[in-house]
């Protein structure tokens, strides 16, 4: 008969017969097939007229019927694939009946036909898209930096009532946290700027070796690490082992309900979480400052005592030639970053929301925001100090 | 994907226990335990807190090696397996865990994926449209689908942890106290949907749980599990029967009998 379009291949036939496309399905349909099914489906579909996509609101004239007699097996995506040929599109699909079906195979079709019914086009993507997430991002950026000085607002607020009444401080946390952040980070800090210290004299003996101004070594050692690289390992050190460990303790407090349970309770989390970690960060990197200071000078005389510079001669010049004010610059500077480095970490802990994904991006945040804000101060702090003539 | 040679096996019993013994330490959770499932049931398994449930579901998992005793999975012993046949017949066993156990970095479309994409090489479309088919098939809206785990509630977490499951298409579900923390409105819906997909999907189905009117609305059989090892596991009516004390005292009190009414009527 003419009026007969078919397709067929091993896995169906179709056949259009008096506007009804009748799809006998063969063999098994499920996952482990459906993949070459469906491109082969569709594309016979779409010959004969039936293409996915093409039902509209005159569809339900249109009638499919299915024939599962030599069908030996199908699953949910073999039914998945079976129903491109309803043609789903905006809600609308052909309509459709089902012979020769074993028990359940009924309601596993109507399951898939609902299923596609209620598929959605996957929305495309419009050509601005870059330029309203670049908005979006820099929005997020400026928020980010609004409430963190926000925060630090509220903290000031939160200091100064534990300033006038002290017994509020909760000592027991604030020593156990020095421990942590002081102690414990000694000797990293030690280490690392004995290493800065002694790669500065190293650099800087090699150069001016050549302009014969050997014993300047001293002064640029002395002053350098002094007055900056001591504090700045201090501050970056902080930043990247308490300030991460601060975001993620209090964060995943957060994530376990632990922070509503105490605000509910009637604590204050600034009291109880963020000013113990802030006043330890306060005490710790002075000390650790200082500390960074002897090891930064030890590595330089040790140096320099190699390129024939001697001990005595060493601290002789530093004493004569390096001015005291040079430790009170990087000396005052130190609690300033402590602070401001426990400070964001406390914040980026307690805006982590409840998912996992969240914690590590505010944990990253944290660092990074740490690291760049002690960098901008340290700028900021260098300007001032150049105009005080310091 | 690794293919399952159904000659085989034996598709009658997806899982069978016998002589199952597990310890912690010195402490005997179970002792010889034997527990079956026939294919196409429904077995809701209720024991005390504490009495073993989800242990007894993950050394049925494979999760926990057994101290004793031999488990059959759709015939075969779990431990003369080699890891290839272990994984095979992995994808045709689904999970719901209790807390529904979503990766929280991941939309809720490509949680479903996750299976299909290791175990699967369908193309990238066809696997959203069978992700988001699923998200349908467990009566969430398509709109859910892009969604991330912490955005859902708690409800809408159980059906999405169910549409995971459900990816690979298995023959055998675990359910972990699939309706704990839902409303009755939302506990009985997901009665309703277990016993759908139960009859589209011809499923076999451990439930473990603590709800009596879930255990009676969908169980075919009841295992019980007392004094280390399951007492019984028989039909609804027959275990409500049972004499023991611990049986008598969970299926004879009040909650329990305005449950199993409710499912007479």
């Amino acid at each position: 008969m003419s009026s007969r379009a078919t397709r067929e291949n091993e896995a169906y036939t179709l056949e259009v017969d008096k506007g009804r496309l009748i799809v006998k399905a063969f063999g098994r349909w499920n996952l482990d097939t459906v993949k070459d099914i469906d491109s082969a489906l569709t594309a016979d579909l779409e010959k004969l007229g039936y293409g996915p996509g093409e039902a509209d609101s005159e569809a339900s004239f249109e009638q499919v019927v299915f024939d599962f007699e030599g069908l030996e097996g199908i699953d949910t995506a073999g039914a998945y694939v079976l129903t491109r040929a309803l043609g789903c599109h905006d809600g609308y699909c052909r309509m459709w009946s089902l012979v020769n079906s074993k028990k359940g195979q009924r309601s596993l079709m109507s399951v898939a036909a609902e299923a596609s019914q209620e598929m959605e086009a996957a929305p495309k993507v419009p050509w601005f898209a870059p330029i309203e997430r670049l908005g979006h991002g820099t929005m997020r950026g400026l928020s980010e930096a609004y409430d963190t000085i926000v925060f630090f607002g509220q903290f000031s607020v939160v200091l100064v009532k534990m300033i006038l009444q002290p017994h509020r401080i909760r000592w027991k946390s604030v020593v156990a946290l020095i421990e942590e952040v002081g102690l414990d980070a000694m000797p990293i800090v030690v280490i690392l700027s004995f290493f800065i210290g002694a790669v500065i004299a190293f650099m800087g003996s090699d150069l001016l070796e050549v302009l014969g101004f050997q014993v300047f070594v001293v002064d640029l050692v002395g002053v350098s690490v002094l007055r900056e690289f001591a504090v700045l390992i201090t501050a970056i050190l902080l930043a990247g082992r308490s300030n991460s460990a601060f975001t993620a303790q209090i964060g995943s407090m957060k994530m376990r309900q632990e922070i509503d349970a105490m605000t509910v309770i009637g604590l204050d989390t600034n009291e109880t979480l963020v000013a113990p970690r802030a006043l330890a960060c306060l005490v710790s990197a002075p000390i650790l400052t200082f500390a960074a200071m002897m090891a930064g000078i030890l590595g330089g005389l040790l140096v320099c005592w190699t390129q024939d510079i001697s001990p005595v001669l060493f601290t002789a010049r530093l004493t004569e030639v390096v001015d005291v004010k040079h430790f009170w610059v990087g000396m005052v500077k130190a609690p300033v970053y402590g602070l401001v480095v426990a400070i964001i970490g406390c914040r980026q802990g307690l805006a982590v929301g409840g998912s996992v994904e969240s914690l590590g991006s505010r944990t990253t945040t944290s660092v990074v925001q740490a690291i760049f804000t002690v960098i901008f101060l340290d700028a900021l702090f260098a300007m001032m100090f150049l105009e005080m003539g310091v | 994907m690794a293919r399952v040679d159904y000659n085989n096996l034996d598709l009658t019993a997806p899982v069978e226990a016998r002589g199952l013994r597990t310890q912690f330490g010195t402490n005997v959770v179970h002792d010889n335990l034997h527990i079956r499932l026939n294919a196409g049931e429904i077995l809701g398994v209720v024991g005390g807190s504490g009495s073993g449930k989800s242990v007894l579901l993950n050394t049925l998992l494979g999760l926990k090696e057994p101290d004793g005793g031999v488990i059959r999975v759709f015939g075969k012993e779990r431990h003369s397996m080699s890891d290839e046949e272990r994984r095979a017949l992995d994808t045709r066993v689904g999970v719901l865990f209790q807390g529904g156990a979503l990766f929280s970095s991941l939309s809720l479309r490509e949680n479903v994926m996750v299976p299909m994409r290791e175990h699967t090489d369908l193309p990238l479309k066809l696997m959203q449209e069978l992700a988001d088919m699923k998200i349908n098939m467990v009566g969430l809206p398509m709109s859910a689908a892009s969604l991330h785990p912490s955005d859902l509630s708690g409800g809408m977490k159980k059906r999405a942890g169910l549409a995971r499951a459900l990816a690979l298409d298995p023959q055998m579900l675990f359910l972990d106290e699939p309706t704990a923390g839902l409303d009755p409105i939302g506990a009985h819906a997901f009665d309703e949907l277990i016993l759908e997909l139960r009859d589209a999907l011809n499923l076999t189905v451990f439930l473990v749980t603590h709800d009596l009117d879930t255990l009676f609305a969908t169980s075919d059989r009841i295992a019980v599990l007392v004094d280390k090892h399951i007492a019984i596991a028989d039909s609804p009516d027959n275990v409500v029967k049972y004499e023991h004390p611990w049986v008598r005292e969970y299926f004879g009190g009040p909650r329990s009998r305005a449950a199993s009414h409710g499912k007479s009527n």
